[in-house]
């Protein structure tokens, strides 16, 4: 239930940042690190350290955080009211996952106001799977009224390691949930601060624009010689760095390591997008992609917060 | 006599691996108890979302005693076999054996192991947490802080054992910390409390008040009865679809069906695209109007949940995101119509087809010169089969068929339509696929048959020359399928079409691409490189001397260089059709050893004169002349195989007329003289009962021959010329079947 307390801008049916600081609420409330995004350009909130890195390793974790997200093979030039290159996803990372899980994401369902006495909210399979992050899970998504709205995921492997305890992971899709819960159809229309009138903002006044440009970038005019070249130079950093860190039975700069993953990846979107990546060459890039992964898991584990004994 | 109940509730089990479960469930536990000696009178298997339940009903309350007398060594034995005997036995010392005396081997060992029989809890408990731990999940998961794996986090266990009149008792065991007890959940959102239950009885009907419907065949039903009636109440006729319940039954544990309604601006959309949509996206149902037959502008959709305000909601809900999805589908529609379907084709060379085999553009362009040659034969225009060839698999580079890999061919089949293609090209678009399965249809317009004919042809050749041919349980690329479409196609529509020389034809350009074009790495490679080298230049060399030679034929030359492999390729896969069509014609009431005796003549490529023949085989066999005949050749051909052995001589005819003395052998052999020609002439005419009817001719006067006259005369010329005689009545069947291969 929506906290009646909440005066009507901050309500998340009225509000996407009312959502979203709902969505933060609930979460601080169970006892999560409420985290900011991380500061660089990602494909999902999976990629923040906090749950890539984190899920790996004994040590016990909760956190939540919203990620922007940029994918950009998904941009419509704002033309398409359901598809964005650049989007919010709101996620929670809880290690061990608890046994009333679910229970906690309906609750949270209920507290941005999906009433599922009046809602039909079902868990639907789906196995996640991220080639990149040679990472893998199963769950399921979560349909609201027949609409995806969230992914319920239990990691079971992260870049190549078993997760031991398994995090649970839910991932909101911030646009969609709030177009439920205002009862928009077109992304653009969504309020975004909660006023009405000349005080309204919303997400197209915000974004719009962005999503124009972007998709010109993304399509047109990305500079595919400097990614190709920044694709090698993270690549080769990220090996660098995880070298140069490397103290036998510990690991001394598993993050920046993994900064560069993260950077490979990301250029790889783009290239992909410009369409200058070929079938064949594509699955080489993720497998060289998963390979930084793969050693910046190892060196993480190898760190204080990777579980390692002094 | 009691009866069991265990329920593994966890969350949400995957729709499609739930009825496996249920069955793996029954089989491991009502295994385990028979192996331990348990029999019980019957067992029901249940399955929801959230729950995998089981029922035994009639156990007996414990095992019976057993007791079992366990030989052991000789009295006086070395130590190392009396301490192994009672380590066997279980006994502590020799003094607990008694001693058994055996006139022949004197006194031994004798140890009586009595075992009193378990209670059945005991064995239970002990049973089932060895299959929780094991069960064959398709795909299993760890959770929290645990080990154990299940298909999703498991969350309570329920195990009740006892009779009607009692109180059953809980069966206690505990698995990773999960303790068994007598207590249930209902419905996730209408009715979460905890339950106590008893036995099946009340615990079906607990859970039913508690809004789950625990048989899944009980949610089928009543899914399917609400469907119809929704339907019926707007005049509308549901379309039925038996995958889909399947898996909306595994979706719900109290099944509410709603209808919804879209824009009917999307009516404008192929029926195919928007169920596709609806179906695969939603998992709802769509609905027929009858008056039209066309798809009406409403959807029929199964909630979770009886909601508070009657389902307005959901359906409201459900509603948008099918217009969501349709207007996507729309979109492609549209996009895909701006742009002609032979407009794509040059895309093609860039998609590879196989890796070993090339791009899709080699492919389609392999298939096209086929359907051209193919043409001819059954009645096409060929221009139009090569450009229907063409058409036919450019709908798989469109919108739609991207989105809905399912729906293709018939896309073409549209967009062919809508561009004004020729009827032809847009029938050959769609049917060129079929037959997809035994009971899918056969195409019969005579493009339709050349295109198809040509795709499955060169799918079988290819995959046959780089040989990735079908091994056990494992085909990958449906090549079964394809010599099963090829063989059906054939046959339905009575063709006569010789295969060797296609296979041969569809080899060359794979054979060809194979080793100098799609395998450039082949080429690299030094040792092929030189291979190559070496083979081109005594290609060169073979061909310029064969030029200077008067009359020389070049393309026969090119003819004979790529003929050794191809026909070899050709003739393997030849014997793959036989082996399908042997299968095809069983299923059909033939007899398979009949198959082979007409295969076993040479070049048989013919599949609808290999089947009347052998049609006409099995007729004549079911007759008095055919069973005699075909004694009368078994003896015949059993004595010259003896006859021939012994002298290590083969016999052939024909027989020396000087040398028949006997009048029943001068009989037979002018008969053989009369029916032989008879047979073959009719053979040629492709008259197999006239063949069969000349053969049975020979049944008196070969009967008759062996009453009257012994073959192994004491004088060897007319030895010899009997045997010669045998040999004829070997012979003149051979015309129609190797009899050798006739069984039975």
């Amino acid at each position: 239930m929506i906290d009646p307390a909440l005066p009507s801008h901050m309500r998340p049916d009225r509000s996407f940042q009312g959502l979203l600081l709902a969505l933060q609420r609930f979460w601080a409330d169970q006892g999560c690190v409420v985290l900011q995004p991380y500061d660089m350009e990602v494909g999902a909130g999976t990629f923040h350290p906090a749950t890539t890195l984190r899920a790996l390793g004994p040590k016990h974790w909760r956190a939540a955080y919203v990620q922007p997200s940029r994918r950009p093979k998904d941009g419509r030039y704002g033309e398409n009211p359901n598809r964005l290159q650049h989007y919010y996803q709101f996620q929670v990372i809880l290690k061990p996952s608890p046994d009333d899980l679910q229970d906690l994401y309906l609750r949270s369902l209920a507290a941005i106001g999906i009433d599922t006495a009046l809602h039909d909210v079902r868990f639907v399979e789906d196995d996640w799977e991220s080639p990149t992050l040679g990472a893998w899970g199963l769950g399921w998504e979560c349909w609201c009224d027949g609409m995806e709205v969230s992914q319920f995921t239990y990691f079971q492997q992260v870049a190549g390691f078993e997760c031991a305890p398994v995090s649970g992971e839910l991932t909101y899709g911030l646009e969609r949930l709030a177009m439920y819960v205002q009862g928009v159809e077109n992304v653009y229309d969504l309020n975004f601060n909660g006023r009405e009138g000349a005080e309204k903002t919303t997400y197209g006044d915000v974004f719009l624009q962005a999503e124009k440009e972007y998709s010109r970038h993304n399509f047109e005019h990305a500079d595919t010689g400097m990614l190709f070249e920044q694709f090698k130079m993270a690549e080769a950093a990220c090996a660098k760095y995880l070298a140069a860190g490397d103290a036998g039975e510990r690991h001394l700069m598993a993050q920046p390591a993994y900064d560069q993953c993260i950077k490979a990846s990301h250029v790889f979107n783009l290239l992909d997008a410009r369409g200058v990546i070929s079938v064949t060459e594509r699955q080489s890039y993720i497998l060289r992609v998963r390979e930084l992964a793969k050693g910046c898991g190892a060196a993480w584990l190898k760190t204080e917060a990777g579980g390692a004994t002094a | 006599m009691p009866d069991l109940l265990l329920e593994l509730f966890s969350e949400e089990i995957p729709a499609r691996m739930q009825a496996q479960a249920a069955e793996a469930l029954r089989k491991l536990v009502t295994d385990a108890l028979v192996e331990r000696g348990l029999l019980y009178e019957g067992a029901k298997a249940f399955v929801t979302p959230r729950r995998l339940v089981l029922a035994v009903h009639g156990l007996p309350g414990r095992q019976s005693d057993t007791r079992e007398e366990k030989k052991g060594p000789r009295v006086g034995a070395p130590e190392g076999a009396i301490q192994g005997f009672l380590k066997s036995a279980g006994l502590a010392s020799i003094d607990h054996a008694s001693i058994q005396s055996d006139p022949k081997k004197g006194d031994f060992y004798v140890a009586v192991v009595e075992r009193p029989g378990r209670p059945t809890t005991e064995v239970i408990a002990e049973i089932v947490p060895q299959i929780v731990r094991c069960f064959p999940w398709p795909k299993s998961m760890r959770w929290g802080s645990g080990s154990l794996r299940w298909v999703r986090p498991l969350h309570s266990i329920l195990c009740t054992f006892g009779t009607e009149v009692e109180d059953p008792e809980v069966i206690a065991f505990e698995i990773d910390g999960i303790v068994s007890s007598d207590i249930t959940y209902g419905h996730r959102f209408l009715a979460p409390a905890p339950i106590k239950v008893r036995r099946l009885e009340d615990y079906l009907a607990k859970l039913e008040a508690a809004k789950v419907v625990v048989d899944r065949d009980r949610r089928k039903d009543i899914i399917l009865a609400d469907a119809k009636d929704l339907a019926l109440v707007h005049g509308l006729d549901l379309v039925e679809d038996d995958a889909l319940l399947e898996e909306v039954a595994g979706l719900v544990e109290w099944p509410v069906v709603l209808i919804g309604a879209f824009e009917e601006e999307f009516l404008s959309i192929p029926d195919e695209v928007i169920r596709a949509t609806i179906r695969a996206n939603q998992k709802c149902f769509v609905l027929k109007d009858p008056k039209t037959g066309r798809l009406a502008n409403r959807f029929i959709l199964i909630s979770n949940i009886a909601a508070s305000d009657g389902g307005a909601q959901i359906v409201a809900g459900n509603g948008r995101v099918i217009r969501a999805r349709l207007s996507d589908a729309k979109f492609f529609w549209d996009t895909d119509r701006k742009g002609t379907l032979e407009g794509r084709l040059g895309k093609f060379d860039s998609v590879t087809f196989h890796e070993k085999l090339g791009s899709q553009g080699a492919r389609i362009t392999r298939i096209a010169r086929l359907a051209q040659e193919i043409a001819p034969q059954v009645g096409a225009d060929p221009a139009l089969a090569a450009r229907a060839a063409l058409v036919a698999k450019a709908d798989l580079l469109t919108e739609v068929v991207g989105e809905f890999p399912e729906l293709q061919g018939l896309m073409g089949r549209y967009y062919a339509q809508g561009e004004g293609l020729p009827a032809e090209i847009a029938a050959a678009s769609e049917d060129h696929y079929k037959p997809q399965g035994p009971s899918d249809r056969v195409p019969t317009a005579p493009v339709s048959i050349a295109v198809a004919l040509a795709d499955k042809i060169d799918t079988l050749v290819g995959f046959w020359v780089i040989d990735e041919k079908p091994t056990g349980s494992k085909d990958p690329y449906a090549l079964r399928r394809a010599a099963l479409g090829v063989i059906r196609i054939v046959l339905d529509n009575n063709l006569r079409l010789p295969l060797l020389p296609l296979l041969v034809s569809a080899t060359r350009p794979i054979l060809g691409e194979a080793h100098y074009a799609s395998h450039p790495h082949d080429v690299f490679h030094v040792g092929a490189l030189a291979d190559k080298m070496v083979s081109d230049l005594l290609q060169g060399l073979a061909r310029r001397l064969l030029k200077l030679a008067p009359g020389a034929d070049l393309p026969a030359i090119e003819r004979a260089e790529g003929q050794t492999l191809s026909g070899d390729v050709a003739r393997d896969l030849l014997a793959f059709f036989a082996e399908r069509l042997k299968v095809h014609m069983r299923e059909r009431g033939a007899r398979h050893d009949l198959v082979d005796a007409v295969f076993g003549l040479e070049n048989q490529d013919d599949l609808l004169l290999i089947v009347r023949r052998v049609e006409a085989l099995q007729r004549f066999l079911e007759t008095e002349d055919g069973k005699t005949l075909l004694a009368g050749y078994r003896r015949a051909v059993n004595i010259l195989r003896i006859e021939e052995k012994k002298d290590g001589e083969r016999y052939e005819g024909p027989a020396d007329a000087r040398f028949l003395v006997e009048p029943a052998e001068e009989r037979l052999a002018a008969m053989i003289e009369t029916v032989k020609p008879q047979v073959v002439e009719a053979v040629a005419r492709e008259d197999y009962a006239a063949a069969m009817a000349a053969l049975a001719h020979l049944r008196g006067p070969v009967d008759t021959f062996f009453e009257a006259v012994t073959v192994n005369a004491s004088e060897p010329q007319l030895r010899i010329n009997r045997l010669k005689l045998l040999d004829e009545i070997r012979a003149s069947t051979r015309a129609i079947a190797d009899f050798d291969r006739i069984e039975g």
